[in-house]
């Protein structure tokens, strides 16, 4: 075992020593630390042992905003990567800078490399398609906020299936609290699960111009009544322990893997940690419908990262760069991903090959983010969000959140507020980019 | 006036000051001179257009409460932490002071929080403050105090007190405690003869010969709270919530770093700046008249 593994070890070393004068570099600046740093390295390893034209060399430069202020600050001193991940909310950042960027639509026609986006699920490439439907980045790793519940909290509550509708989160909230618990639900990564995935799942736009993508000067109308409702509903129910606010992000996890809270709605990319943290049996499921406000569910947004390609670099490496994404979007290279990280597979072959092989049946509820993405032809108002200056607006809803959460404000005012301070970033914004 | 006819013009003594000239010149006044420049732009993230805008940057900070709500915070953060930083301090080296048995061991275990890097510090804290998991937390909720720094402002505001102090108070304590050791023993003494107690010698004699110190330590201390501590804020709280715990200088690098703003940013930093020059300057005029005491 180990002899075999020197063997290797000393044989890719020599293929590399042989090959290294030829080989054309091309740098990847990834925001993925730990076990999905290591999964990265691996992609980029099989890309190189699969041809001998080009080296990717992949690099951690901390986390989504860090890696992104690196690129930016990269580019300027002409020091820029090949490939940056960004994550979602960088993306109207991203567009505006067009001199900066290579649209991957036409990178793969410049190189010639054949590239066929209708193999793409539809709700992960809307979100960075341009209005004519070119692909601008490659998506990478992408999830959707689901519903994860505590199924041995469930049983011992009695609450025979998980819930589907916000009313039946309320009932299965306050079961669990009657049976002792002391926290019913929780969620992180708010604006993003709160305001930006339900207004798509329940089909109401975000923002006017087609939330961002038909123009620059689009305003943001989230203060609606849906939203304000549910949000003051939600904070309502603190007093009871049915809603525990966790902080941003993920930092709520551990309220719901510490057995605190039974049900916690955030992204399907946890999945990792929970396999690592929870000493429970957890399962995921669709998020929960508004019943008065649709009948019936749209489908949801996605969240995560994509990799985008940068201008300035030596034109020869630039087929390399091709190659490289078609490799990684290549079946095998996704079902592995999205097995291993919780990830979404980034195409509707992958999705087929990790059922093919049987790992959704292992492994039930992993599909629960591809349906919930694939649920509906994705409408204007779910297909994703494009707002400049969004990294900040997302700060601001944030702050207005907590507010509400803290009990200084009600939901009318807290969504007011964010909107009106969002308003003012997207003005400026299209002010800086006409 | 000295007559100048006693030194011969030579190369000498401008070759000798010209690396710290340089230095001087690379790392503090070409970056000082790049922000002040950047301060009177906007550009978009990539550099791709720029416009020169002479003080519109500055004119939108000042009329920006959360820029203005931020100056309040950072006064009553700095105040806070250096008062309660420099007050335990002051208590635990006179304490040291007057222990005859295992003065060393007290000494460097009190210095040793100064080696903790504030990240560090700060990661520290958020582990014992965690409404989660947090054993302080826990602490407080079994008396019937339900902690939630992620959402009480004022808690939040408290913890990167708390920490900050913390952090500091070992620095403060290695300058009290050679400030009072430097104090002349017979002038003790001789009040002790005199039947002076233990506090009337520290409020009469102590006191009054250690406030070129405490003066000292107060400069530093305000700076510290004002520029270092931000790896404690961002380890702690990131700012929030409702950026309860937005300082000065957290906002420069959100603003820079994080929303790529630079030119808000510059204009955020020259005026730290300013502040920082101005603290100097009393700083220097003080302790030059004081230091003749």
């Amino acid at each position: 075992m180990k002899l075999t593994k020197y063997v290797l070890g000393a044989v890719t070393a020599a293929a590399f020593a042989g090959g290294a004068a030829a080989q054309t570099e091309i740098s990847w600046w990834h925001a993925m630390g730990g076990a999905n740093g290591e999964r990265i390295d691996r992609i980029a390893a099989g890309f190189n042992e699969s041809q001998s034209e080009y080296v990717v060399t992949p690099s951690f430069k901390g986390n989504y905003t860090e890696t992104m202020t690196a690129a930016v600050a990269a580019f300027r001193a002409g020091e820029q990567p090949h490939i940056v991940q960004v994550f979602e909310v960088g993306t109207a950042t991203m567009m505006a800078a067009e001199g900066a960027v290579y649209p991957i639509s036409e990178l793969m026609a410049d190189s010639g490399t054949s590239f066929d986006q209708s193999v793409y699920l539809p709700a992960v490439v809307s979100y960075y398609q341009t209005p004519e439907g070119d692909l601008l980045s490659m998506p990478f790793n992408s999830s959707t906020p689901v519903l994860w519940y505590n199924k041995d909290a469930f049983a011992a509550a009695g609450i025979e299936s998980p819930p589907t509708t916000w009313d039946e989160v309320n009932d299965a909230a306050q079961k669990l609290l009657d049976s002792g618990m002391t926290c019913g639900y929780s969620f992180g990564w708010q604006s993003w699960v709160m305001i930006e995935n339900y207004g798509a799942w329940h089909n109401l736009p975000m923002g006017t111009q087609e939330n961002g993508f038909a123009g620059l000067d689009t305003r943001f109308t989230f203060n609606n009544d849906a939203v304000v409702n549910r949000l003051q509903s939600i904070a309502d129910s603190q007093e009871s322990g049915i809603f525990k606010y966790g902080g941003r992000r993920g930092d709520s996890l551990s309220l719901f893997t510490s057995g605190e809270c039974g049900m916690w709605m955030n992204s399907s990319a946890y999945y990792g940690s929970m396999v690592s943290q929870a000493e429970f049996e957890f399962g995921q499921t669709m998020l929960p419908l508004d019943t008065d406000v649709a009948s019936a569910p749209q489908n949801s947004i996605i969240g995560g990262a994509t990799l985008w390609v940068l201008r300035g670099k030596d034109e020869a490496s630039y087929p390399g760069v091709a190659e490289f994404m078609n490799y990684m979007s290549s079946p095998e290279v996704q079902a592995w991903w999205h097995q291993e990280t919780g990830y979404v597979p980034i195409t509707t072959a992958a999705g087929v090959l990790s059922a093919e092989q049987g790992f959704y049946d292992e492994n039930p509820g992993t599909d629960t983010a591809i349906v919930q993405l694939s649920l509906n032809t994705p409408t204007v108002n779910s297909r994703g969000l494009r707002f400049g200056n969004f990294v900040q607006i997302r700060d601001i809803i944030n702050e207005e959140m907590e507010a509400l959460w803290a009990g200084n404000v009600t939901a009318r005012e807290a969504m007011d507020t964010a909107v009106a301070r969002g308003n003012e970033l997207l003005e400026k914004f299209e002010k800086a980019n006409k | 006036m000295l007559k100048r006819v006693h030194f011969g013009p030579s190369l000498l003594p401008f070759l000798l000051v010209a690396p710290q000239i340089a230095v001087t010149l690379v790392f503090f006044m070409w970056p000082a001179g790049q922000a002040l420049y950047q301060s009177l732009l906007v550009e978009d993230m990539f550099g791709l257009s720029t416009e020169f805008v002479w003080f519109e940057n500055f004119k939108d900070l000042f009329s920006d409460s959360y820029y203005l709500g931020a100056f309040k915070r950072t006064a009553l953060f700095s105040f806070a932490v250096a008062t309660m930083a420099m007050g335990i301090a002051l208590v635990l080296a006179a304490m040291v002071d007057r222990i005859i048995r295992g003065v060393y061991v007290y000494r460097t275990l009190l210095i040793w929080p100064y080696a903790v890097a504030p990240v560090v510090a700060g990661a520290l804290w958020v582990f014992m403050f965690d409404p989660t998991l947090g054993i302080f937390a826990y602490a407080l909720n079994t008396i019937g105090y339900d902690w939630n720094h992620k959402l009480n402002g004022g808690e939040a505001m408290t913890l990167v007190v708390l920490a900050a102090t913390w952090k500091q108070i070992a620095y403060n304590f290695l300058f009290f405690v050679a400030a009072i050791q430097s104090i002349p023993k017979p002038l003790i003494e001789a009040a002790a003869i005199d039947g002076a107690g233990p506090f009337k010698r520290f409020w009469t004699i102590i006191f009054p010969l250690i406030t070129p110190t405490m003066f000292f330590l107060l400069v530093v201390n305000i700076v510290y709270a004002f520029f270092d501590t931000f790896g404690i804020i961002h380890a702690i709280t990131q700012g929030g919530p409702y950026r309860a715990t937005e300082i000065l200088v957290y906002k420069v690098w959100y603003d820079g770093a994080v929303a790529i703003d630079l030119g808000s940013s510059a204009a955020q930093s020259v005026i730290l700046m300013a502040i920082v020059i101005i603290m100097t300057v009393v700083q220097f005029r003080y302790i030059e008249r004081k230091v003749e005491y």
